[in-house]
This record gives C-alpha cells, structure tokens and sequence, in this order.
C-alpha cells in the first residue's frame, strides 16, 4: 500500500510541485494520474519510488517511510518507466540494458537470461535484443525502457506517459499489457494525459491540480464531470462529448466507452431506421 | 498548383539496409490541410523531412527520384533557402526552442536571414499574436508550460513567412486543451492565412475536421490518400490499424448494427448532430 500524509515538495529552484497531498493506494490497485502540464504528476510518482524525498509530509510505501531505506530498495519494488525513455537507458544493446537491473539486484545468470527473454517476448521486442536502444524508434525505446524495468517483476510499476509516441496498434497492446499486470495482482499507476486512453483502461483517477489532488474517483465518474476535467486542463473523452450534447434528448450523460455508447444508441435508434 | 511534388521518390537512410519509403508520388497543392498518419516506422516523419530538405542535406543516405517543393529542387538547394518557405514544428518543444526569450526564440531565423530591425519587430509580433504568446514575449522559454512553448515554436516557424508548415505530432507531449490550442491555431493558419499544413499525427479524435485531406503511409509507401470521411471510415484504414476518431467509430459500429447516421462524422460535434438528425426523423 501506498500512503501519502500531506506531503509537500519544494525544488530547490523554489519551484513548489507538492503542496499537501494526500493519498492512498491499496495493493493491485489501478489509478491513473492526470492533470495539466506542471501540475506535479511526476512529481509526485518520483516520491513513490524515493528518487525524491517530501520537504514536508510522509509517504510510506508497504508501512515504510521512503526517508528510512534507500532508493536501491525501494527500486526493487517499485519500478518506474520514465516519460522520456532516453533518461533511462543507456546500455550497448536492448540485452544489457534489460539485464542491467537484474545484475545489479544480484540475480545469478541463468535467472537473468530468463527474465530477459520474457521481458523481450512481452513487449516484442526479440529482433533487437543485440541493437543499440539509440537505434530504435521513440515508441520502441519506450519499450525497451518499460522491459528493463518489468524485467525484475516490481511489485508496484509506475508508468509515465506510456502512450506518448505510440501508434494505435501499440497503444491496444499496451493497454491489454497493463490490464494484465494488474490482474496479476501488480499495483499499476499510469501518469497520462491521454482521456482516450485513459476512458478505455477504466482506472480510478486521480486530477491533479497546482499541486494538489483536487478529485479521486472512478474513470466514468470524474471523466464525465466537465467543471473538474476542467479545472485539471484534461478534456472530457469524445463519447462523453456526444452524450453531453444529446442531454435534452434524455440520454444518460455518464457515458465514457464507444460500445457502451453504441448499445444505448441502438436502443434508442433502433425503430427509427 | 502544386507546392510540393515528389516522383517515384525512394530513400534510403546512411545506415539502413532497406528504403525508409519508397516509390511515393505525391502532389500537395497550396492552401491544402493534409494529415500524414500511420504506424510507427511507416516512413512518414522520414517523408516530411524531405519536405524541407533535411533529407538528404542534414541526413544524407540515398534518395532517388524528384522531390520539388515551392518550386525548389529539394536535392539542388540548401536547407536554409528551402527553410524560408517550409517550417518545421516537432513533437517536443524542448528541443526547439533555445533564446532567454520568447521574442528573441521568435525573432532568431529573422536575424539570421538578416532581415531589416523594423520588419523583424513586425513580424515578431505579428507571429507571437496569432499563436496567442504575445502576452508572454517577455518571458523565458522554460518557464512555459508545454502547451505555450509549441505555440512559441509555432510563432518561430511562423515569423518566418512560410508558405508550407510541417508539424510532426505537436501535442503529443501537452495536456488535452493545450492540445487543442494549438490544433485551433493551426486551423487558423491554414484557414485565414493560407498556409499549407502538414501534420504527422497518430490520434486523429480532435485534428480530423479541420483536414482537407488523409494520407495513410504503411511499410514506406502511401497506401491511402483522400478525402478524410472516406478515408478514416474505410476497412483498410481499420486493418492497417490507423486510430480513427472515435465520432467515425462509433458510426461505423451501428452502420454494422443497422442504423444509418448521415454519413460518417469526423468530431463529436458532427455525430451529435447527425444523431440528433435521426432523431427527428
């Protein structure tokens, strides 16, 4: 579990990033960060694994405050996929950059040869393992970075921006990816920008705000809610677009997914052919 | 007239074993809004940086066939020279912009070009109160969020007079109503000023009605190129795995099931209304 007790961060430029947050995430939970640009959504995730440490505030990772161990132990459990990949790899090949971690965690070898061909078969990435990650394509070193970290099986993983660079195909693989992980019990946090995305993912959200979380909830509830959306400079999803403009018609306005919003269009529609 | 024209154009990267597209012919004409998309490694951003010659100038490699843009012969004049008629916007403005100011980012190409003080204050200004960054010229990039510093990028590009803009995913680091922000300023470029625009883009929910026309790039070579309803609604677009705009889909899902809107919509507004139409059949 993950506890955030009014925690506030200052960057030694002044900068105020965090200014009283408060949060709670259980195990195998799903929550995606949103906000504006500047809002503190990276900010915020990098106190979850400790690369930065509350000016003020306590956040506890499984009962532990995240002062008290160091940034290597908690890297074991908690694994973060930058938003920009090139601030995460730097190895040779897409082999070693994955195998990189394991290394250092002190896996013995043949353990790291199996967790780096699963690693490569999951993100699909095997035709590269012996290319320099610099040689690949901004979505492919998104891959590559996302591998590296899934590779040594973090119990919380941490993605910022998954989908930026991503065509559409990848961006279905990614989202049936991290559905999966979170069947398997793994917390996922997703910082996106994507309401796309995001309404099709079904998370619980969180709106960032000047530093602060201005709403948690379901995807369907603070998607459709447009003073919040507002408020956190997201957009209300498309569908939920529709459904808004047809509110004199008596359409449920709560409306988020394109085969939900087909099903009560058939209905409605359906004896006026 | 064509602004750009490329012929049975092929290229080959330094270091590659096969051509990043090949065999593309292309003509865009002036005052068109195209939409370049595809999946990742198609060839498209490959394609545009032919459009002001960083191909095969800054990339070299191997480029076969004719490419003329604005009248220029892409292989026979510089990127400078062709700069001046084509700007180039890039995914992350980071990257792109570098002065301790917003004005002095905008009024760099001018300066270099050596444009008289005067025209170069004018048209600074002129750029910095399209793209709505005015307000901000005073300040320094960086502390911009990434919705103001692409609309300075755009402003950069923009003082530049160009007749061609080349925008390759310009929101895909911003917030969603940074995003459209910027889709409203490019519209308003093309629409009022009558700059040819080409966007590379991957999500197509909220650019595709301001667009005249789609193409679709697939393994380096165009495989669609039209109108964008008939384009995004098409089965190929689908199987080739193009992110049409959830509006399209959802009317292609109850055209499956029966039910007919009056054609298919690019934007959420259009399906509202078009539903609203059946409606009161």
């Amino acid at each position: 579990m993950i506890v955030m007790d009014d925690v506030y961060f200052t960057y030694p430029n002044g900068v105020e990033a965090l200014m009283g947050v408060n949060l709670k995430i259980e195990d195998g939970e799903f929550v995606a960060i949103m906000g504006q640009n500047g809002a503190g959504k990276t900010t915020l995730v990098k106190h979850i694994n400790g690369l930065l440490k509350p000016t003020k505030g306590r956040v506890l990772v499984d009962g532990v405050e995240t002062t008290k161990v160091s940034v290597a132990t908690l890297a074991r459990k908690v694994g973060l996929v930058f938003q920009n990949p090139d601030h995460q790899l730097f190895s040779e090949t897409v082999e070693e950059e994955i195998s990189f971690a394991l290394k250092n965690f002190g896996y013995d070898e043949k353990t790291i040869r199996e967790r780096v061909d699963w690693a490569l078969n999951l993100l699909d990435l095997n035709e590269y393992r012996k290319v320099s990650p610099f040689m690949l394509s901004g979505g492919e070193r998104k891959r590559v970075a996302l591998a590296s970290v899934l590779a040594w099986d973090p119990k919380i993983v941490i993605l910022d921006e998954p989908t930026i660079g991503q065509d559409y195909r990848q961006k279905e693989r990614l989202k049936q990816f991290i559905v999966q992980l979170n069947r398997q019990g793994k917390t996922v946090i997703i910082v996106t920008h994507d309401v796309e995305f995001v309404a099709e993912c079904n998370p619980t959200i969180m709106l960032m705000r000047q530093g602060r979380i201005i709403a948690t909830g379901e995807a369907r509830e603070i998607l459709t809610n447009e003073t919040l959306v507002n408020q956190a400079s997201v957009a209300l999803p498309e569908i939920t677009k529709i459904f808004k403009g047809l509110e004199d018609f008596g359409f449920p306005r709560k409306v988020i997914d394109v085969y939900e919003a087909a099903d009560i269009l058939y209905e409605r529609l359906g004896g006026q052919r | 007239m064509a602004i750009i024209e490329a012929k049975r154009l092929t290229y080959t990267y330094p270091i590659g074993e096969k051509p990043a597209f090949r065999d593309v012919n292309l003509e865009i004409k002036k005052g068109e809004f195209v939409i370049i998309t595809g999946p990742s490694g198609c060839g498209k951003t490959t394609l545009c940086r032919c459009f002001n010659g960083l191909i095969p100038h800054f990339y070299g490699g191997r480029l076969e066939g004719e490419i003329t843009v604005c009248g220029l012969n892409v292989r026979e004049h510089p990127t400078y020279e062709i700069a001046q008629h084509v700007g180039m916007v890039f995914q992350n403005p980071e990257n792109q912009l570098f002065a301790l100011s917003v004005e002095k980012d905008v009024a760099f190409g001018l300066e270099n070009l050596g444009v008289p003080r005067e025209e170069i204050r004018k048209r600074v200004d002129w750029a910095l109160k399209i793209t709505g960054t005015y307000e901000l010229r005073n300040r320094a990039p960086y502390e911009l969020s990434g919705g103001q510093q692409q609309r300075v990028a755009i402003a950069s590009v923009l003082a530049m007079n160009p007749e061609v803009i080349v925008l390759d995913e310009p929101t895909s680091f911003l917030d969603p109503i940074g995003a459209e922000q910027i889709f409203d300023v490019i519209n308003s470029l093309n629409k009022d000023l009558g700059i040819t625009i080409i966007l590379v883009e991957h999500r197509l929910d909220l650019i595709s009605k301001y667009a005249s026309r789609v193409i679709v790039m697939q393994n380096g070579q165009i495989v669609l190129d039209g109108n964008p309803r008939e384009v995004l609604v098409s089965e190929e677009a689908r199987l080739i795995g193009v992110g049409i705009p959830k509006a399209t889909l959802l009317y292609k899902i109850l055209k499956l099931r029966g039910i007919s809107l009056n054609g298919p919509p690019l934007s959420s507004d259009e399906a509202c209304r078009s539903i609203m139409e059946v409606m009161s059949r």
